[in-house]
């Protein structure tokens, strides 16, 4: 509080100290539940916490809060410092009382460590030495036992895991891959396995730091070369006899850390070791209480919440479960607008609808049928304001395609909304899903061999990123810019004027906010210009850019 | 691994992390002893190779002569890419630190620092800042973001989870990182005597000339050094304990001429420091946030 009122950030605060025995990091963070994320951040750097308990209070919900983002986040080793107790008269029963509820708290958590201290801050007591006021407590005192505390560090695998983090390449004769080796040592003439290529190769060379050595161990900053030349870069997984996976679909774990909700659909960069991929929340299982760990049911995701969901990743990574290891399994999610660090998160396990489905090829494949057709398939998706001329554009567009021989489907927005997608609603979740099942619509049909036009309004910059993903580089985004006042005075159906007359809620233009593309591959005014004039302009960036013949 | 050595490779982490996601990042060199630590684990963080980035030294033309000299000899020795940047206005202008006080540094160090950060257009500087230095240092995350003015928001920093440090930055923004947030002046120094590394000679006491001035001994490094009526040039064994801009820049009468005494003398100083710094004025902390904001480093 006085921190608020100077105007100073309440945020983690990191202090050093060094005993004879011991150095010490100290990150000091909030307890409060508005600021769970700073806690998440001292605790996930931490390899002990110790957590405060007010002897005249006992264990309160705080407690378990603070407890349960700790175990989230990885730690293994608790203090809980039992403090004023020279407010309890020193008592060994109202202490043996607190430290009873305190094992049952902990018990929810597997492999923990917990050491329980009865102090006295303001007294002294059991601080840095043993308290003569509490004979009847046989431990040791708080900074004896910090010094000797051997911590939990990874339980899980031990054979020796690396994720690459740079290819160190200063000469043609040098190739050493780069990286801090999460677990496990390693040495010369070893075997080693690369993932996700499983191919294998021996150790040949180990550098710590710009030292040669003949082995390494967890922890090092290292540069491994190979004994022959294969197929490694950054977020490749060097192990061996270590329990990593390959996947794309995962079930996590996530505090959520942004100001803005969480929706199911939403579109993130997620970093997993040293690996980045567009990631998709699938959909939100549930959502854990923070102060007592039961499962809620919920829709969206607010800050400072826990969520269980199910991701799916724009291409397979090699990872492993946060259980087996801390680094393989643990993640950001980034917000692909604003960069922010939206959520941490931490792999569950992975998701067994994927090892049921895989990706079946064809013999008859997309290239195949495009050589049938004579065509290359490809998606144009037009982005606007409702009256911009999209639909007008498209159907033109098509009927051009279409007499000069080639395949063409049209997706138009009223049109599918009337069928594929008519369970849908307007809200945000709703939104998401109707662009993405649209997007894989197109995908499909270009994969057909079809080339495929779109005419929605697509207001959102994310939705459009996301369709671009799912349907890859064959993908030209024609922005219709036609100005808000032209498209209102066409208002071919009535739809400005029903809005403005507030009949319409959340009407792009008037009450909802149109996101202007930042890299369209073109851009297309229509006032005061004829269709075909458009048109043309289209045809000639599909000749520049390869899709139609020229 | 001992705790140095931990220290160490979280540094050498964070600096293979920023050459690996960074679009053009830069480290800068200000040639004391946190910079001679930099640079010396960038060394290690990519060997065989060079470091794959260049150095930046932002000069006030006050430095210390020896500090140019070692500067140019390190380079030179380590095959390392340095640059320069002098704020050329700020030279026109005449800005000096006898007659300019406060807007002396604002110019000539803090200015100077975004005009060569925007020159390069490097979008990523590393710092040698450690969390010990003063108390808003002690909240600031090892990655540290700043908008296109050089600005830093401290109440929106990112979360900066286990080893998963988000790099992704818009157009015209930029990152400092700090890999030495982590560390203390005694770690500093510890590392220092452990590796060896090559320090400028200041740090070792020499018979220097120097004035007296409120309580701290002024080195009379060139000609444009002023003294002020009644002051007297004596010759006195005198080291630096921080290094800067010398007209600005107290040493302290010392004995100590090898590395183990200057470690020694200053790890007892260091303790003594600490216990005074406990104090330290929560308006101090404050103002030191607010300056930030505006584009300190």
């Amino acid at each position: 509080m006085a921190e608020r009122e100077q105007g100073i950030t309440i945020d983690v605060a990191y202090r050093y100290f060094k005993t004879g025995k011991r150095s010490f990091i100290v990150a000091d963070t909030p307890g409060h539940e508005e600021y769970t994320r700073n806690m998440a951040v001292g605790a996930s750097f931490a390899e002990l916490a110790v957590i405060l308990v007010d002897a005249t209070h006992g264990v309160l919900i705080q407690t378990k809060r603070h407890a349960r983002i700790c175990a989230l986040m990885g730690i293994r080793s608790f203090v809980f410092a039992v403090n004023k107790m020279d407010l309890v008269h020193y008592s060994e029963q109202r202490f043996a009382k607190i430290e009873k509820d305190i094992r049952i708290l902990m018990a929810e958590f597997d492999a923990v460590r917990v050491q329980i201290i009865p102090v006295s801050a303001t007294e002294g007591d059991n601080i840095t030495a043993r308290s003569k006021r509490m004979q009847w407590y046989k431990g040791a005192c708080l900074l004896a036992y910090l010094e000797t505390a051997d911590v939990i560090k990874d339980k899980g695998s031990e054979g020796f895991l690396m994720a690459v983090q740079r290819v160190c390449r200063p000469n043609h004769a040098f190739r050493g891959f780069q990286g801090q080796p999460a677990s496990g040592g390693i040495a010369v003439g070893d075997t080693v396995r690369v993932y996700p290529s499983k191919e294998t190769a021996a150790v040949a060379e180990i550098l710590v730091g710009d030292k040669r050595v003949s082995s390494c161990e967890a922890g090092q900053p290292v540069t491994l070369c190979l004994d022959r030349e294969i197929d490694v870069s950054r977020g490749c997984v060097l192990e061996r006899e270590s329990t990593v996976k390959t996947g794309a679909m995962l079930a996590v774990s996530v505090l959520w850390m942004d100001d803005k909700s969480l929706a199911p659909g939403r579109n993130f960069l997620m970093k997993l070791g040293t690996q980045t991929v567009p990631a998709t929340i699938l959909n939100i299982k549930y959502k854990v209480d923070i102060n007592t760990g039961a499962e809620v049911f919920a829709e969206m995701i607010y800050k400072n919440e826990i969520a269980f969901c199910e991701i799916a990743l724009g291409s397979k990574i090699v990872y492993d479960t946060f259980e087996n290891s801390r680094e393989l399994g643990s993640l950001i999610l980034i917000d692909r607008i604003t960069n922010m660090t939206s959520a941490c998160g931490i792999v569950e396990h992975a998701l067994l609808r994927e090892n049921n489905l895989t990706w079946q090829d064809t013999d008859v494949t997309r290239a195949l049928r495009e050589t049938q057709l004579g065509q290359k398939a490809f998606t144009v998706w037009m982005t606007g304001l409702s009256g911009a001329g999209k639909s007008a554009l498209a159907n033109e567009l098509e009927k051009r395609l279409f007499s000069m021989g080639r395949h063409t489907m049209l997706l138009d927005g009223d049109n599918v909304r009337l069928g594929l997608n008519k369970d849908l609603g307007f809200e945000e979740k709703d939104r998401i899903e109707n662009i993405r099942r649209i997007a894989e619509v197109a995908r499909l049909m270009n994969d057909a061999g079809l080339i495929v036009l779109t005419a929605f309004i697509s207001p959102f910059c994310l939705d459009r990123r996301m369709a671009r993903e799912i349907i890859g580089t064959e993908f030209t985004e024609v922005y219709v810019s036609t100005p808000l006042a032209e498209c209102e005075r066409r208002d071919v159906k009535g739809l400005y004027k029903a809005a403005r007359a507030g009949k319409i809620a959340q009407f792009t233009g008037v009450s909802s906010v149109y996101e202007v593309p930042e890299h369209p591959e073109v851009v297309i005014d229509t006032t005061g210009r004829s269709v075909e004039e458009c048109v043309d302009e289209i045809m000639t960036e599909l000749k520049k850019s390869g899709l139609l013949p020229s | 691994m001992d705790h140095l050595e931990e220290l160490e490779a979280e540094a050498i982490y964070i600096m293979r992390e920023v050459a690996a996601e960074c679009e053009k990042p830069v480290m800068l060199y200000s040639i004391g002893k946190d910079s001679s630590v930099m640079l010396h684990l960038a060394l290690k963080a990519f060997y065989p190779e060079k470091p794959p980035f260049p150095f930046l030294h932002v000069n006030t033309t006050w430095k210390f002569k020896e500090m140019i000299a070692f500067r140019d000899e390190t380079a030179a020795r380590l095959g390392i890419e340095l640059l320069e940047y002098i704020n050329e206005d700020g030279v026109r202008q005449g800005i000096n630190p006898f007659d300019h006080g406060s807007a002396y540094t604002d110019v000539m160090k803090t200015q100077a620092l975004r005009q060569a950060l925007d020159r390069y257009g490097f979008t990523a500087a590393f710092g040698g800042g450690r969390r010990d230095e003063e108390k808003s240092r002690a909240k600031e995350r090892i990655f540290s973001f700043r908008n296109e003015n050089h600005a830093w928001d401290p109440k929106n920093q990112r979360p900066e989870m286990w080893k998963l440090f988000n790099t992704q930055i818009q157009k015209g923004e930029s990152i400092r990182v700090f890999p030495l947030s982590n560390w203390t002046e005694a770690d500093i120094w510890q590392y220092i005597r452990r590796e060896d590394i090559p320090i400028v000679s200041l740090y070792y006491a020499k018979p220097r000339p120097v004035v007296s001035r409120n309580g701290n001994l002024i080195m009379v490094d060139d000609e444009r050094m002023r003294l002020l009526p009644g002051e007297k040039v004596e010759t006195k064994m005198v080291r630096f304990r921080t290094l800067g801009c010398y007209p600005l820049t107290g040493g302290v009468e010392s004995e100590a001429v090898t590395l183990d005494e200057i470690v020694k003398e200053t790890l007892a100083a260091v303790e003594s420091e600490r216990t005074s710094r406990v104090i330290d004025s929560d308006g101090g902390a404050s103002s030191m946030e607010k300056r930030k904001r505006e584009g300190y480093f």
